[in-house]
């Protein structure tokens, strides 16, 4: 019993944590601002896949780290302009074209894969982003071990989540872009083009969803194969309730649901070899549950969320 | 009058497929007048309005403000050229704060920080300068609906509005708040702004208007100064012919119908005491939202309640369910006559037989009897006059009229021992609630006991015998309608049940 409480000991967890969080709080982020000016985005799940396949692509075709990024998000604005041509000029339901996106970018990352790369046990690798110490704060004893040994990215993400928090808050972009996702005919009304907003909305969200895919392939691991995404979409969709729409909350969520995963991972170390290991992989989705029961029923839906926009119409 | 032209529409003409909603309609509006636009529903008022705001491009005809033509299709150009536009449904996003709905989209886009400070310093000085007392932090969706009102016009002052547009700015507000709003736009016309106003209200058009432009089938038909008019010309110049709204004559009251003591929903509604007695209406009045939705929910055994006793033809209801209250006699005009009365993709004749369905003559072994539904929506259609369609049109194809008199006629149609009514003419035009009116005060002269829930206080005067106030889930005592003027029934629907006594 004492060895699954030391656990919470070891600096290792604690930078696993950031890890493991990171692309969490790219797609969280993304899928929020997608949902913030009334879009639900469920491509996420493909166009994380897409992002770590073609991220990852582009550095072993010989580009660099943050030429890989860069080209993901690319990617991803390019299937969020697909999918927000879809729903919001158009209008058609958001359900049915996301889940579209996710299989049709899922697919098209294997198929890409699979014609340029050869088959063979194991997958050919890259060199990925390499943990950048911060002078100074690094060497302070477990601190500077569990959380400022990260790679570029995931202070990238962090710096994120505290910019779309202020953006949101207090610009003018961010105001227009809450006010399409509660009211389009309020913002109509005051001169804010609720299409565009959206359209804009949507590609950007997407192109950070992207991102977070192709940090599996260029920092947490060094190489892409099928399904490494492995539903991490769908937890930051969850995420995007647990967080009330909020990004400071979606940092938080993300962070706490890598704590239980980085957890259990290490917890089946400790007692895995009497229970099989299946049911800790359950236990950072069952604690998912357990917070959105929680947090969700007091979360404030953004009142258009999921309905066409159409001029003239009420 | 020798004030300025500061807007004119000129030969406006806009059609929709067939139907032409404008018809080279001119009118001009000068600096600091209140302008009133009267008409019926479907009269091309709004139509009219969005034109002018940009909403719509119109066909033919052009705008000018100020001097300066209005590029059609862009309500941008119309705010910058000083039009603020106050929209029937209000724009507004409740989960934003009124300083955030009201600095949308002031700023570039791409600017940083909002200036919510310097916003909020010039909002304060509007509010008080025009008297729209409104918090600048509150939640939008926590305000009244007369303050959220308000939040739409300081939206409009905020740009620099000189002319503002309202679409039926009372439609939503109670009688007490509506004068409140006509005493604002009166100072806001002396302080120099302009103002147009659409309405199918005569008495506002009349209290409150400088000159009133009338609308009729998407022509101009009439201009009058309101000062040179009368209520009586203006009614027949708007519906076209001479409409005079029905009389109640007076009748002995039978039995007891409907009676309840003591009634208690859950703290919504708190010890209600009322009697309604066949061929005699009971008049609720009061502000929407102070337990009228409760109070109809219970009426029509769609609730319990959870204490105190509720007696339908002096038998206390053991278990009141809504096929029960049907089967018993109730007829059910519901408030949302869209949302509760009918299902729009639905067929006109399904819509009728809707509540009956269980009876053996609409369905046998389990089937629909077609025949007799379409039969019986027929008899419906003839006799209440519902226009638009017939027994298989779909009902959402009908105006707001139509339905209204589909939902009372399935109803009347069964000589019902008790009629609930909740605003039954809320949003009619003057046709409509004539014979809407007519009906009920026939249903009554036939013996029906009529339960009528209504914030129009004219609607109260003009139907019932009786009349209480509904106020916070409270009952007022009864007064008879001889006894009550509009400043008494005001009086009782803020509460003030000595006073008004």
């Amino acid at each position: 019993m004492m060895e699954a409480l030391d656990i919470f000991a070891s600096a290792g967890l604690w930078a696993a944590v950031l890890r493991i969080a990171t692309p969490l709080i790219f797609g969280t982020l993304g899928a929020l601002i997608c949902e913030r000016s009334g879009v639900l985005n469920l491509g996420i799940e493909g166009i994380m896949t897409f992002g770590a396949m073609i991220g990852w692509m582009t550095v072993y075709h010989g580009g660099g780290l943050w030429a890989g990024i860069a080209v993901a998000a690319l990617s991803g604005a390019m299937f969020g302009l697909l999918h927000a041509a879809m729903t919001v000029p158009l209008g058609l339901s958001q359900h049915v074209t996301g889940l579209g996106i996710t299989l049709f970018a899922s697919s098209l990352s294997y198929y890409i894969f699979r014609l340029s790369i050869p088959v063979s046990g194991s997958p050919p690798t890259i060199v990925p982003f390499q943990p950048i110490a911060i002078p100074g704060l690094s060497d302070i004893p477990f601190l500077g071990e569990a959380l400022f040994s990260q790679t570029a990215p995931t202070y990238l993400a962090i710096l994120l989540a505290v910019v779309a928090a202020i953006a949101l808050a207090r610009t003018p972009l961010g105001l227009a872009v809450r006010i399409v996702g509660e009211n389009p005919h309020a913002a109509e009304a005051q001169g804010i083009d609720p299409i565009r907003l959206r359209i804009g909305a949507v590609v950007v969200g997407s192109a950070l969803m992207a991102v977070g895919g192709a940090f599996l392939t260029l920092s947490a691991f060094n190489s892409f194969f099928p399904t490494m995404v492995q539903g991490r979409g769908w937890v930051c969709i969850a995420l995007v309730v647990f967080a009330s729409w909020k990004p400071a909350r979606a940092l938080l969520g993300a962070l706490l649901f890598a704590l239980f995963d980085a957890y259990q991972l290490r917890l089946s170390h400790v007692v895995g070899k009497a229970i099989p290991y299946q049911l800790f992989l359950m236990i950072p989705y069952l604690m998912s549950i357990l917070a959105l029961l929680v947090m969700a029923r007091r979360a404030r839906v953004p009142q258009a969320l999921m309905q066409p926009f159409r001029r003239g119409e009420r | 009058m020798s004030a300025p032209v500061v807007l004119s529409l000129e030969g406006i003409t806009k059609r929709f497929g067939s139907l032409t909603a404008n018809d080279d309609v001119t009118l001009e509006l000068r600096q600091g007048e209140l302008l009133a636009l009267l008409g019926e529903n479907g009269a091309g008022k709004t139509t009219l309005m969005n034109i002018l705001f940009g909403h719509y491009t119109a066909d033919s005809g052009r705008v000018v403000a100020f001097g300066q033509e209005l590029p059609p299709g862009k309500p941008r150009a119309a705010i910058a050229a000083g039009i603020g536009m106050v929209h029937q449904h209000f724009a507004l996003a409740a989960n934003l704060s009124v300083i955030e709905n009201v600095v949308a989209g002031t700023r570039p886009l791409l600017s940083l920080g909002l200036g919510a400070g310097a916003a909020r310093k010039r909002l304060v000085e509007l509010s008080a300068r025009f008297g729209l007392a409104v918090d600048p932090d509150a939640r939008v969706g926590d305000l009244s609906v007369g303050e959220r009102q308000r939040v739409e016009i300081l939206k409009a002052l905020y740009r620099d509005a000189r002319i503002l547009i309202l679409d039926e700015p009372t439609a939503v507000l109670t009688h007490q708040e509506a004068e409140q709003l006509y005493a604002t736009l009166r100072g806001m016309a002396a302080l120099g702004l302009s103002i147009i106003f659409i309405s199918h209200k005569l008495h506002e058009v009349m209290a409150a208007a400088d000159r009133v432009v009338v609308l009729r089938g998407g022509k101009v038909v009439a201009e009058r100064a309101a000062s040179a008019t009368s209520r009586e010309e203006l009614a027949e110049l708007m519906v076209g012919r001479r409409v005079a709204r029905p009389r109640r004559e007076s009748q002995e009251p039978g039995d007891i119908v409907l009676e309840a003591s003591g009634l208690d929903a859950g703290g919504r509604l708190k010890g209600l005491d009322f009697t309604v007695r066949a061929g005699e209406t009971l008049g609720i009045i009061g502000v929407s939202g102070n337990g009228q939705a409760t109070l109809v929910r219970l009426a029509c055994g769609l609730e319990k309640p959870s204490a105190g006793r509720l007696m339908l033809y002096g038998k206390p209801v053991a278990d009141p369910n809504p096929r029960g209250f049907v089967a018993a006699g109730v007829g059910r005009v519901p408030e949302d006559r869209n949302g509760d009365g009918v299902v729009g993709e639905m067929a006109l004749w399904e819509n009728a037989v809707l509540e009956r369905l269980r009876e053996p003559r609409f369905s046998r072994a389990g089937f629909v009897d077609r025949a007799a539904g379409r039969q019986f929506a027929r008899s419906v259609i003839e006799r209440f006059d519902v226009r638009g369609g017939g027994p298989d049109s779909p009902i959402r194809l009908l105006s707001g009229g139509n339905v209204q008199k589909l939902i009372l006629g399935r109803n009347l149609a069964e000589a019902p021992k008790l009629l609930v009514a909740a605003q039954p003419t809320r949003g009619l035009d003057e046709g409509a609630v004539a014979s809407v009116h007519g009906e009920i005060l026939a249903a009554r002269a036939a013996g029906t006991a009529v339960l009528l829930i209504s914030e129009d206080l004219d609607e109260v005067l003009a139907l019932a015998d009786r009349v209480q106030a509904i106020v916070k889930g409270r009952l007022s005592p009864p007064i008879p309608v001889a006894a009550a003027d509009p400043r008494r029934l005001g009086l009782m629907m803020a509460g003030i049940w000595e006073e008004a006594a």
